[in-house]
């Protein structure tokens, strides 16, 4: 293979020498440094192995996968040896010596294995039964006494071991070291009594362990959510893609009797590679609990009643009719790009409002403008791959292993196996920079813009800085936002200037698996589906001709965010209770659709609920019983991920679709609900399928018209903090309350323990040592957490922002980058 | 052939260990002259004395240092395998006991030879005084201005570190050995890339056996031309032969390779008195056993092959007619399953069922079929495992059924003990008969 | 005894003896055994802090080597050669004569805490077989009665030197030594009659090795670059 573009020395030309050499006498040629195991697959050749993994550096352990090689005077470890020109390779196929060297490695395996397959849920899908069928002989010698383990151990709340089972690949071991960079397993003993283990003192709490149950060749790891659940001849699996962060994973979804039973990664060597994490693996307990099984309405004493659908929509749509242009979409992350897009359709072409958006946490008018002109519609890119061979990437405001985990692990790949140089802007070196071997930048919540733009002059920087900006302007060089940013003023405007004037590539990772497919589908205000602006008349009359609505029904003035949206509610009550405000009946929200929004997510949940209770009319369209669903007139249950056909937009921009696992009786999805209500209103062009929707995404086609300038937002003054005060930084761990986790206590019990973090003059200067409380407060409330002393700028204290013991929004009513008081000891 | 105390030809003075004994005989006085030659004339000339590796493998020590690449950007390091641990090999440990400045001089010149600036001795954690009298030994050579940097003016610094083991017969093998001393389990790595190229650290690498250290300073100074006078064309030189078991007097004796079994036997003193050779393993328990009619065989590697055998450490055991074959046999898989390391199936597992198959013979519980199946399980070892402790585990028991078929036999009705009185092998066995 | 601030300085300083800091882990873990009589949790974590390990890693070295223990030895830790040559040499019968004597079998501690057992792999010392040792130092050429009277004499706190060795201290003491921190005793006892055999043999014979040339033929060569 040759790819040549512009120059011999670009380094996009690279030429891969290509070896021909042979097994079992069929020549095959591949890349030079190929494994023999891997050019065996080339030709259907499987040999059996253990320890072998493609994602995993080779250590030839287990000694299953013994060829005979031409010229060599023993039988050669196929997973370790590399191809050369002329090798003749014989397997099993052809070689008694392969064969018998292969069929005594799996004698030995046995002799020690309980060959209790009725009860081990690997039974059926086990690579040691399977090769022990395919490549064993029949009857074990051995008749002695076998090595036996008390059983199991919890190496986490959730992993189980069981050592008897063991095989000693160290696939576990070396993924947790290699890969996750949670060394928390290990071998320990020695020889025959070899084992996994973790220390007594650090359970195994990696956000990546459930990896190390897909792995295991054998029963040896297994969780306690699936533990003795079922026969995988018994499940149904189907690919599917995981809803609960942006980086696209793909999963596999093992279904019995129209419930899932198990997730597990799926290959996908683009995005996940063969990898997830513990939340999308393990977190599905909450598509059963608490879930909306009929619609609700109001009945007469305003108490939530359950209705028919015909007759919840027809309120539905009286409510909305009634609302005319006053009605406003607000719409979460959970919505896939199919949902997205119809929510957007109906805001602008049946109730005629652009009062729409997808952002159901803190956003600003500066993330609206920044997200308008650099990412709404962009192409694919920068791409998982981009990262892993990038000269730097540097995170802004966004922690990787947290917020977007295959981000997290691709950095890390490209870290350890390229030397890319990861920066992050943050105000300390997480355990996610660290495994990365990252530098901070410190940054002060708020001071992001001034860090960021400070990379922007390699000449004045100095530091680590200036080699972040000598890294950002050499070619492939990429820039990742979160949506932290949208929080410091002045900062997304600083990441696009710092992408423009170095020419680094811009990311955004948005937390949620719906937001890049929200925004791409146009649920936002002033966007169009594609990116297109909703004040450019060609977008409006090209949406007006897919949609089949005259274009003069649109909107064609941007619309209110979510921040804005809840401000009319409170100036609609404050006016109608003043009734002097002539110009309130303009701008009254007088209903409001609301689907995926979580009041405990917004910058002002109170805020939030006190709007709704002011709203004339709230229809909800929603999986669980939640805070809006108890405030909404019309309660419509849609579908979960698992029951429904879709499409989420990762990070990268790249859309993944999926297909249903199991259809479920009364599960609607949210188009589908939309286009019910549409028609109630007399819309008659509002698809209800999957397959439509995406034609019609397909027919607006990329868009390469006009866009809005990037936003060029000052950034803030630092916070001057007295004594006793710290500018607080927050953001969400992987693993916390977050409401898609309910229903999996094993998995909440493997998430870290909250704890506070201060610098040690910060720590000193409240005479609190590492590991004592200390209280963080507001007017509001206060929360008190073990203190770690860490390496922070002064003036700072950081807390996790949805986690057991901590949740600053809630009990503080503070959000990152707000003033908190500090102090030692308990409140 | 006669001993050649060279060595040894100072050790029954009371200061041998010091640098004050070492130096009275010349000891570094080569440094300064090996220190004015340019690296590769240190490492021609070693190749050029055909020294092998005295560790077991015998693999040519000039020709080793010669793969070391320069200029990789990485350090260069010296390692020394002071981790003696193979049934039966005993003389490293003497040697850093009674002369360790010749192995500290050793280091110089190697490091000199491949350009590494560190030396690591790995010692086995299990002899404190060998690692005491190293580590002064490294202390005295430091004052004396041997090592440091800017060694006798010549712009070039050596540091050497004296590191214990922690028991693990594995880390004899030099990969597990390397990643002993970086600080992990000691289990062997995978080859390529061999440590010549990327061993400790990453970095070139050589790793030698201490006696095959105390051999520069010796042959630095008398030149290959006499070094290669010992010995054959293809095992030149001399070795420390450990003589060990039924014989009169066990213990070191320095000769040339090629000199035989018969000979050693002679200079100690024969098999005990009133008992006859059953049995002798010339380079520890790795290596297959020979039996009397192997005594006139020289001990050179290409003679021990051609035997069937290898010359290993050059330690040979010698057992007389009151020893069971069985019980030695099973006694040695029980250390090999006890010092497999783990990793690989063949070793770990094959070595665990051994065990337990040897001891039915020992215990006379076994079945005639067992023979057989040890066998196999033998074969289904060798060259499959990850490395040479799998192969050795397999090594003991198929010349040992080979010239001892019949006590195998009883193994399956009678116990060994029984057969061989275990009180009549003991050194003390005359005291209690008394 | 305890890990201390000192033990901490004592594995820092033991980090930077090497290239890179992990190399020093088996030193200090012998560093921690000697503070500690054993290798605890606690000492597995301070070593873990000082070379930036997870506990799990280092865990998986601790355990690899039995010189690493994880339960409480005697104050003189006694092995008994049973590998093969020192076995058949009267090794078993030593190991069977002690184990009666002391009332504790493998891996097994004294009531008094004053004496451990074990069964130990070659010892590089066949030549002295059978041999015994105590924390280590060699106890060469052993029969029963004298075995007996070793452990005897350090259950009774009586001094015990070794027979190429200095007096046999204390299992933390020694543990020290192998971390790496001398003890002063390099000068003393080292040799015996096995370890002269060859020698002594030559000298009574009239063997020696041929004349050394007069002077050494390593010159500089002219390849010098």
């Amino acid at each position: 293979m040759t790819v040549t573009s512009s120059g011999p020395s670009s380094p996009a030309t690279q030429t891969v020498d290509g070896v021909t050499m042979s097994v079992d006498g069929v020549d095959v040629t591949v890349p030079k440094g190929t494994l023999v195991i891997r050019a065996a697959e080339q030709l259907g050749v499987a040999v059996p192995r253990f320890c072998d993994h493609p994602l995993l550096e080779p250590v030839a352990a287990c000694r299953m996968c013994l060829v005979e090689i031409e010229g060599q005077p023993k039988p050669q470890p196929a997973c370790a040896v590399t191809v050369a020109e002329g090798m003749k390779v014989k397997t099993q196929v052809t070689s008694d010596v392969a064969l018998k060297a292969q069929q005594g490695v799996m004698e030995f395996l046995l002799i020690n294995h309980p060959l209790d397959c009725p009860i081990c849920d690997k039974g059926g899908e086990c690579p040691l039964q399977n090769q022990a069928m395919a490549n064993g002989r029949g009857e074990s010698r051995f008749d002695g006494v076998k090595r036996t383990f008390p059983k199991p151990i919890n190496v986490s709340a959730q992993i189980l071991l069981d050592r008897e089972r063991c095989v000693s690949c160290a696939r576990c071991t070396r993924f947790a070291e290699q890969i996750a960079g949670d060394a928390f397993i290990s071998l320990q003993e020695r020889g025959a009594k070899q084992q996994v283990n973790i220390s007594s003192d650090q359970p195994f709490d990696s956000y990546f362990s459930g990896n190390t149950v897909q792995i295991c060749p054998v029963g040896a790891l297994t969780s306690a959510k699936y533990r003795f659940r079922a026969r995988p001849f018994d499940l149904i699996s189907t690919p599917t893609v995981c809803e609960h962060c942006a980086s696209g994973c793909g999963l596999r979804t093992d279904v019995r009797r129209s419930a899932v039973l198990r997730r597990q990664a799926w290959d996908v060597p683009e995005v996940n590679e063969e990898w997830n994490c513990d939340k999308g693996r393990f977190a599905f307990g909450y598509q059963v609990e608490g879930r909306l099984e009929h619609p609700l309405v109001r009945d007469d004493e305003g108490n939530l009643v359950t209705a028919s659908w015909p007759e919840a929509i027809s309120i539905a749509a009286d409510g909305l009719r009634a609302a005319g242009a006053g009605a406003a979409v607000l719409t979460g992350g959970r919505l896939t790009l199919e949902d997205s897009y119809a929510y957007a359709k109906f805001a602008r072409a049946v109730l005629g409002t652009d009062d729409i958006d997808f952002r159901a946490r803190p956003a600003s008018a500066e993330e609206t403008a920044f997200l308008a002109a650099l990412v709404a519609g962009r192409p694919v890119g920068p791409t998982y791959s981009d990262l892993e061979s990038a000269p730097v990437v540097v995170l802004a405001g966004l922690d990787a292993e947290d917020e977007s985990p295959m981000v997290f692990l691709r950095l890390r790949k490209g870290a350890r196996t390229r030397g890319v140089r990861v920066f992050s802007v943050a105000p300390f070196a997480s355990s996610g920079v660290s495994k990365v071997q990252g530098c901070v930048l410190p940054a002060v919540p708020g001071d992001e813009a001034a860090v960021l733009d400070a990379l922007a002059d390699e000449a004045s920087a100095h530091g680590d800085a200036a080699e972040a900006a000598r890294l950002l302007c050499e070619p492939g060089a990429i820039v990742l936002v979160g949506e932290r940013l949208a929080q410091s003023p002045g900062a997304l405007s600083a990441a696009a200037r710092l992408a423009a004037a170095t020419g680094a590539r811009l990311g955004w990772v948005p937390r949620r698996a719906g937001e890049r497919g929200a925004l791409d589908a146009g649920a936002l205000t002033g966007l169009l589906p594609g990116g297109r602006p909703l004040g450019s008349d060609a977008a409006r009359a090209q949406a007006a001709e897919v949609w089949g609505v005259d274009v003069a029904a649109l909107p064609a003035e941007p619309g209110r965010d979510l921040e804005s949206v809840v401000a009319a509610l409170h100036d609609d009550a404050a006016a109608v209770a003043a009734a002097d405000d002539p110009s309130a009946v303009e701008r009254a929200v007088r209903a409001l659709v609301v689907a995926g929004v979580e009041a405990s997510d917004l910058a002002d949940p109170a805020g939030f609920l006190a709007a709704l209770e002011a709203a004339p009319f709230v229809v909800s369209l929603e999986q669980r019983h939640s805070d809006v669903t108890q405030r909404a007139h019309v309660v419509l249950p849609v579908a979960a991920v698992a029951e429904r056909f879709g499409t989420f937009v990762d990070w990268e921009g790249r859309p993944r679709e999926f297909s249903q696992v199991f259809p479920a009786a009364h599960s609607l999805s949210d188009a589908r609900v939309l286009s019910m209500i549409a028609t109630q209103l007399g819309s008659t062009a509002f698809a209800p399928d999957v397959a439509t929707q995406r034609e019609e995404l397909a027919a607006f086609g990329s868009w390469d018209g006009e866009r809005a300038e990037a936003p060029s937002v000052a950034g803030a003054e630092p916070v001057a903090v007295g004594h006793g005060e710290a500018v607080l930084a927050t953001w969400r761990q992987l693993l916390d309350h977050g409401l898609l986790q309910e229903g999996d206590p094993f998995l909440g019990a493997t998430a870290r323990t909250a704890v506070a973090r201060l610098s040690p003059s910060t720590a000193d200067s409240l005479g609190v040592a590492d590991g004592a409380d200390v209280t963080v407060s507001t007017d509001v409330g206060s929360l008190t957490l073990p203190l770690v002393v860490t390496a922070m700028p002064d003036g700072v204290v950081w807390l996790p922002a949805n986690s057991d013991g901590s949740t600053p929004r809630a009990s503080l009513g503070a959000g990152h980058g707000d003033v908190v008081r500090i102090s030692g000891g308990a409140a | 052939m006669a001993l050649t105390p060279i060595l040894t030809a100072h050790w029954d003075e009371p200061d041998s260990h010091t640098i004050e004994g070492y130096r009275r005989h010349g000891g570094y006085d080569m440094v300064p002259v090996t220190l004015g030659v340019h690296p590769d004339d240190v490492i021609a000339f070693v190749k050029e004395s055909g020294l092998r590796g005295r560790g077991g493998a015998g693999f040519p020590t000039g020709m080793k240092w010669g793969f070391v690449p320069q200029n990789t950007g990485r350090p260069n390091y010296l390692v020394v395998n002071a981790d003696e641990s193979e049934p039966g090999a005993c003389k490293d440990i003497p040697l850093m006991l009674a002369n360790p400045h010749a192995l500290v001089e050793g280091c110089i010149h190697a490091a000199y030879a491949i350009r590494a600036n560190y030396a690591f001795i790995y010692v086995r954690g299990e002899v404190p005084h060998a690692i005491r009298r190293v580590a002064a030994a490294v202390r005295e050579a430091e004052a004396a201005g041997f090592l440091g940097t800017d060694i006798l003016g010549s712009g070039w610094d050596l540091t050497i570190v004296v590191h214990s083991g922690a028991g693990a017969y594995i880390c004899g093998e030099e990969t597990a050995l390397l990643d002993s001393l970086e600080g992990r389990r000691g289990q062997p790595r995978l080859k390529p890339p061999f440590p010549a190229v990327a061993g400790l650290y990453g970095g070139p690498t050589v790793i030698n056996n201490v006696e095959t250290i105390a051999n520069l300073p010796t042959i630095v100074r008398n030149g290959p031309e006499w070094f290669k006078q010992f010995g054959t064309e293809k095992s030149p030189g001399f070795k420390l032969f450990a003589v060990s078991g039924h014989v009169e007097r066990p213990g070191i004796y320095e000769a040339p390779l090629g000199t035989t079994m018969r000979e050693l036997l002679e200079y100690a003193g024969g098999v005990r008195a009133g008992h006859e050779l059953k049995f002798w393993v010339p380079g520890g328990s790795s290596v297959p056993m020979l039996t009397p009619e192997h005594l006139d065989v020289p001990l050179t590697y290409e003679d021990m092959a051609g035997a069937g055998t290898m010359l290993g450490t050059g330690s040979p055991m010698v057992f007389d007619e009151t020893t069971s074959v069985v019980r030695a046999i099973s006694r040695w898989m029980h250390f090999y399953k006890h010092e497999s390391c783990g990793k690989c199936t063949p070793c770990r597992e094959g070595t665990f069922w051994l065990e337990q198959m040897l001891e039915r013979f020992e215990h006379g519980t076994a079945e005639e079929a067992d023979i057989e199946t040890v066998d196999e399980i033998c074969e289904q070892i060798a060259g499959r495992s990850f490395c040479a402790l799998g192969d050795a585990a397999a090594t003991p028991y198929a010349p040992a059924l080979k010239y001892f078929r019949e006590e195998f036999l009883a193994g399956t009705h009678t116990a060994a003990s029984e057969l061989f009185d275990p009180v009549a092998s003991t050194v003390f066995a005359g005291a209690a008969a008394r | 005894m305890a890990l201390t601030e000192q033990t901490r300085a004592d594995a820092v300083d033991l980090a930077g003896r090497y290239p890179q800091s992990r190399s020093a882990l088996l030193p200090m873990l012998h560093l921690v055994q000697s503070a500690e009589g054993q290798v605890t949790p606690d000492g597995i974590a301070l070593c873990a802090d000082v070379v930036g390990l997870t506990t799990a890693e280092v865990a998986a070295v601790a355990t690899f080597y039995t010189m690493y223990k994880r339960h409480k030895v005697g104050r003189y830790h006694v092995g008994v050669c049973t590998n093969t040559m020192c076995a058949v040499l009267g090794g078993d019968a030593i190991w069977a004569a002690l184990s009666e004597r002391l009332g504790v079998g493998q891996d097994e501690v004294t009531a008094d805490g004053s004496i451990s057992l074990e069964r130990i792999e070659c010892q590089a010392a066949c030549t002295h077989a059978p041999v015994m040792t105590a924390n280590w130092e060699f106890l060469d050429d052993m029969d029963v009665p004298r075995a007996l009277e070793v452990v005897d004499k350090l259950k009774a706190g009586e001094e015990v030197f070794s027979t190429r060795g200095p007096r046999i201290g204390t299992f933390e003491e020694i543990e020290r030594l192998l971390a790496g921190f001398d003890d002063g005793l390099a000068q003393e006892g080292g040799k015996d009659d096995h370890m002269l055999a060859g020698l002594s043999y030559a000298k009574q014979n009239g063997m020696t090795a041929p004349e050394p040339p007069a002077e050494s033929p390593l010159k500089p060569s002219t390849t010098e670059g």
